[in-house]
C-alpha cells in the first residue's frame, strides 16, 4: 500500500527552496519582457555591451554583497542592521584616501579594513559580550553614519580619479561590478559549502545549546559571521561611492539593510535562524534591484517601489509559511483502515 | 545594622535608578555649563518636544515585550500627518478627521498582528513591510508637504496651559501623561498585561498555562499601531503639516528610548515608565548639544549611541550576574536563605 510518489527532477525543482524566489524572478522578468520595450536588448557600445539587464545587474552587485553577508547572520539567529552606515564609513575612508593622492590599492585596502574594524566591533559586541544582535549593531547604525560625518566634516568628498571610478562605472566587457559580484559569490560559496564553516553556521542557528555542548566554538563563529558582513559592506561601499563619483555619508547606503534583509528571506533563509540559501538570497537580490528597474522605466513614481516591495515581500514570505501552504493544500482522501487479514 | 538592608534599593528597579540617574546627572551638568538650563520650563519643553515619541515608545515597548517588534511607527506618523492635512485640505471636519487617523492606526496596527500571529511571519518581516508600505502611501497621496492651516488644529496647537511660575505646557504634554499612566496601569494590573509579560518570558510555557495568547499578540500589535496614530496624530499638531519624509527612522529612536529606559529585546522584563525616561533622557542630550551651539549636531547621534552602548552593557552586567547568582543558589540547596533574583 502507500502511493509511489515518482521523485523527478521537476518535483524535486517545485519542493526546493529556490523554487518560489526563481518563480518570482522570471514572472517579473516576464513582465518586462510584455510591458517595457527594449529591456532586454543588448548592444555593443563603446566596445562593451549594453543594455538593460546589465544595467540591473551593476546596480544590484552592491545589494547581492551585502546580502550574502547578511545571510550568514541571520542564520546564526543574528541581525546587522548597521550595513548601511559600513557603506558610508568605507565610501567615505576610501574617498578620503583617494582625494588625498594615495593609489586606488590602497583606498580599496583602506575602505575594506575599515569595514574590518566595524565587522570586529559588532562581533565583540555580539558574540564575546553577549549583546542581541539587534542592539548590538543598532548601535553602529545609529553612530555609523554620525562617524562618517565627522571624517568628512560634513561634506560630500568628489573625486575624479579615473582609476578609482572605473570600479564602479567601468566594463570589462561587462560592469566590473560583476566580476567582482561572482569573484565574492565564488569565495563565499567555497567557504560555506567546501569548508566546515557553513555547517557550523547552519547548526548554532538550528540550536545553538546543541551546538555549544558537541564542541562548536560558537562565540567565534559568530564573531566570523560579523567580520565577513562587514567586509562585505565594505566592498559594497566602496563599488557605489566609485559608481557615483562622490562620498556621501547621509546617503549611501540608505535603507540598503532594509533591501539586504528583504532579499535573505525572499530567499529562503528563515529570519529565526538554520539552514541558509546563498543562491536563493541572489535570486532575492536580483528580484528586488529588477523590481526597482521595472518600476523606475515603466515611468511611475519611485515612491511606489516602497508600497510593491511591501506588498511582494509579505506575499513571497506568506507563501513559504506552513499556514498558508494548508489553507490550500488538498484534501487527502480518508484512509480506511483495513482488519489484518491473517492468510499470507 | 538591620535597616540599613531595608535601605538597599529593589534590584528590579536597577535600570530605571539607571536612567533616572542619568537623567539628574545630565540635567544638573547642562544647568551647570550653560545659563538658562535650570527652568522648569527647559523640563516642561523636553515634555513638549517629545509628547508624541513617548507615545510612540510605549506602544514600541508592548511589542518588544512580547518578544516582537514594530518598525512600522515612524511610516505610521508620515502616513497620519499626510492623511490628516490631505483630509483637512479636503474640508473635512478635523475631530471626523482625528478619527479617522486613529482608526487607520487600528487597522494597520490589526492586519500586522495577524500577519505575526495567525501565519507566524517573524514580527521584523512583517513591520518592515508595514514600514515600506506606510510610506510609500504616503507618498503617493503627495509628495511635497501639505501645511495644515485647519482653525481647530492650529488652535489645539498653539494652546498653551499655565502651570504657574512661568512655565507652560501644552495639550499634547496632557494626552502624552495620560498615556503612560494608562500604560503603567495595563501593564501591571491587568490580566492582560501579565500575559503580555509571560509571552515575552516564554510563549510556550504561556500557551501551555492557558492564557490567551493568540489573542494577546495580536492586541499587542493593535496597541503598537494605535499608539503610532496617536503619536502621529501629536507630531501632525505640533508640525501642522503632512510630509511623506516626516520621522524618518524613528523607530529606531523609539527602541533606542525603550532599550535606555529598561525594556528587554527579548521581551519579558521591563517597565511601563521605562520608554518615557528612556526619551526624556535623548532629549536631554539633544537639548545639551543645542545649548552648547558649537557642536556638530551629528554628536547628538554619536552621544545617544555611546549612550545606548553603555545601557545595554549595564542590562549585560546585571543578566550575567544575576544568572551566577542562580546558578550559585542551585548549588548550595542546603541554605535556606531567600535569595533575591535580579
Amino acid at each position: 500500500m502507500g502511493e509511489n510518489k515518482t521523485k523527478t527532477l521537476f518535483s524535486d525543482f517545485t519542493h526546493s527552496k529556490m523554487f518560489w524566489p526563481i518563480v518570482a524572478l522570471m514572472a517579473l522578468l516576464l513582465f518586462n519582457l510584455f510591458m517595457t520595450p527594449g529591456f532586454f536588448t543588448i548592444q555593443m557600445k563603446d566596445g562593451h555591451l549594453y543594455g538593460s539587464l546589465f544595467d540591473i545587474l551593476n546596480h544590484a552587485t552592491p545589494l547581492i554583497l551585502i546580502s550574502l553577508g547578511m545571510t550568514v547572520v541571520i542564520a546564526t539567529q543574528g541581525i546587522d542592521i548597521s550595513v548601511g552606515a559600513i557603506i558610508a564609513i568605507s565610501a567615505v575612508v576610501s574617498a578620503t584616501v583617494i582625494v588625498d593622492g594615495g593609489s586606488v590599492l590602497s583606498a580599496v585596502l583602506a575602505g575594506i579594513g575599515s569595514g574590518i574594524v566595524c565587522g570586529i566591533w559588532n562581533g565583540l559586541l555580539v558574540s564575546y559580550i553577549g549583546i542581541q544582535p539587534m542592539v548590538g549593531t543598532l548601535i553602529l547604525y545609529i553612530v555609523g553614519r554620525g562617524i562618517a560625518q565627522l571624517i568628512t566634516a560634513g561634506q560630500i568628498l568628489t573625486f575624479t580619479s579615473p582609476a578609482f571610478v572605473a570600479i564602479g562605472t567601468g566594463y570589462w566587457l561587462v560592469p566590473v561590478a560583476c566580476y567582482v559580484a561572482i569573484a565574492i559569490i565564488i569565495i563565499m560559496h567555497l567557504l560555506t559549502r567546501k569548508t566546515s564553516f557553513g555547517l557550523f553556521v547552519e547548526s548554532i542557528g538550528v540550536n545553538s545549546t546543541a551546538s555549544r555542548y558537541s564542541g562548536i566554538n560558537a562565540k567565534r563563529i559568530i564573531f566570523c559571521t560579523y567580520v565577513i558582513s562587514g567586509i562585505l559592506a565594505s566592498i559594497a561601499g566602496i563599488l557605489i561611492c566609485s559608481n557615483i563619483k562622490s562620498a556621501d555619508a547621509n546617503n549611501a547606503g540608505l535603507w540598503l539593510e532594509l533591501d539586504a534583509i528583504l532579499a535573505t528571506v525572499i530567499g529562503g533563509t528563515s529570519m529565526n535562524g538554520g539552514r541558509f540559501y546563498l543562491s536563493g538570497t541572489i535570486v532575492g537580490a536580483l528580484f528586488i534591484q529588477t523590481l526597482t528597474t521595472t518600476i523606475y522605466s515603466l515611468g511611475v513614481p519611485t515612491e511606489v517601489t516602497l508600497v510593491v516591495k511591501a506588498v511582494i515581500v509579505i506575499a513571497v514570505c506568506l507563501i513559504q509559511t506552513p499556514v498558508f501552504i494548508k489553507m490550500f493544500a488538498k484534501k487527502k482522501p480518508v484512509v480506511q483502515m483495513k482488519p489484518v487479514t491473517e492468510s499470507k | 545594622m538591620k535597616w540599613l538592608s531595608k535601605l538597599k534599593p529593589n534590584s528590579n528597579y536597577i535600570s530605571i535608578y539607571a536612567t533616572v540617574g542619568l537623567f539628574l546627572v545630565l540635567f544638573f551638568s547642562g544647568s551647570i555649563l550653560y545659563t538658562g538650563f535650570f527652568t522648569w520650563q527647559v523640563v516642561s519643553n523636553l515634555f513638549i518636544d517629545n509628547a508624541f515619541l513617548i507615545v510612540i515608545a510605549i506602544g514600541e515597548m508592548l511589542t518588544m515585550l512580547t518578544g516582537g517588534i514594530d518598525l512600522s511607527v515612524g511610516a505610521m506618523v508620515a502616513f497620519v500627518s499626510m492623511i490628516a492635512a490631505d483630509l483637512l485640505k479636503k474640508g473635512l471636519n478635523p475631530y471626523l478627521v482625528i478619527l479617522i487617523v486613529l482608526l487607520v492606526g487600528i487597522v494597520f496596527g490589526t492586519v500586522q498582528g495577524l500577519l505575526v500571529e495567525h501565519f507566524n511571519l517573524h514580527p521584523w518581516i512583517v513591520t518592515l513591510a508595514g514600514m515600506f508600505f506606510a510610506r510609500g502611501s504616503s507618498y503617493l497621496i503627495s509628495i511635497d508637504t501639505i501645511p495644515i492651516d485647519n482653525p481647530t488644529f492650529v488652535a489645539i496647537s498653539s494652546y498653551q496651559l499655565p502651570l504657574g511660575g512661568g512655565t507652560y505646557t501644552n495639550i499634547s504634554v496632557i494626552v502624552c501623561l495620560i498615556v503612560v499612566v494608562l500604560a503603567v496601569y495595563l501593564l501591571q494590573y491587568t490580566r492582560f498585561g501579565r500575559t503580555v509579560y509571560a509571552i515575552g518570558g516564554n510563549g510556550n510555557s504561556a500557551l501551555l498555562m492557558g492564557l490567551p495568547v493568540a489573542r494577546t499578540k495580536i492586541l499587542v500589535y493593535v496597541l503598537s499601531g494605535f499608539c503610532a496614530a496617536l503619536g502621529g496624530l501629536m507630531f501632525t499638531i505640533y508640525t501642522l503639516s503632512g510630509y511623506g519624509l516626516h520621522c524618518n527612522g524613528l523607530e529606531m529612536d523609539a527602541i533606542a528610548a525603550c532599550v535606555v529606559g529598561g525594556i528587554l529585546l527579548t521581551g519579558g522584563s521591563g517597565y511601563a515608565i521605562g520608554p518615557m525616561l528612556g526619551v526624556l533622557v535623548t532629549g536631554i542630550i539633544q537639548n545639551l548639544i543645542m545649548f552648547d551651539g558649537t557642536l556638530n549636531s551629528w554628536w547628538t547621534k554619536v552621544a545617544v549611541g555611546g549612550l545606548l552602548f553603555i545601557f545595554i552593557a549595564l542590562q549585560r552586567i546585571i543578566v550575567i550576574r544575576g544568572e551566577r547568582k542562580k546558578a550559585i543558589d542551585v548549588k548550595v540547596p542546603s541554605k535556606p536563605a531567600a535569595s533575591q533574583t535580579v
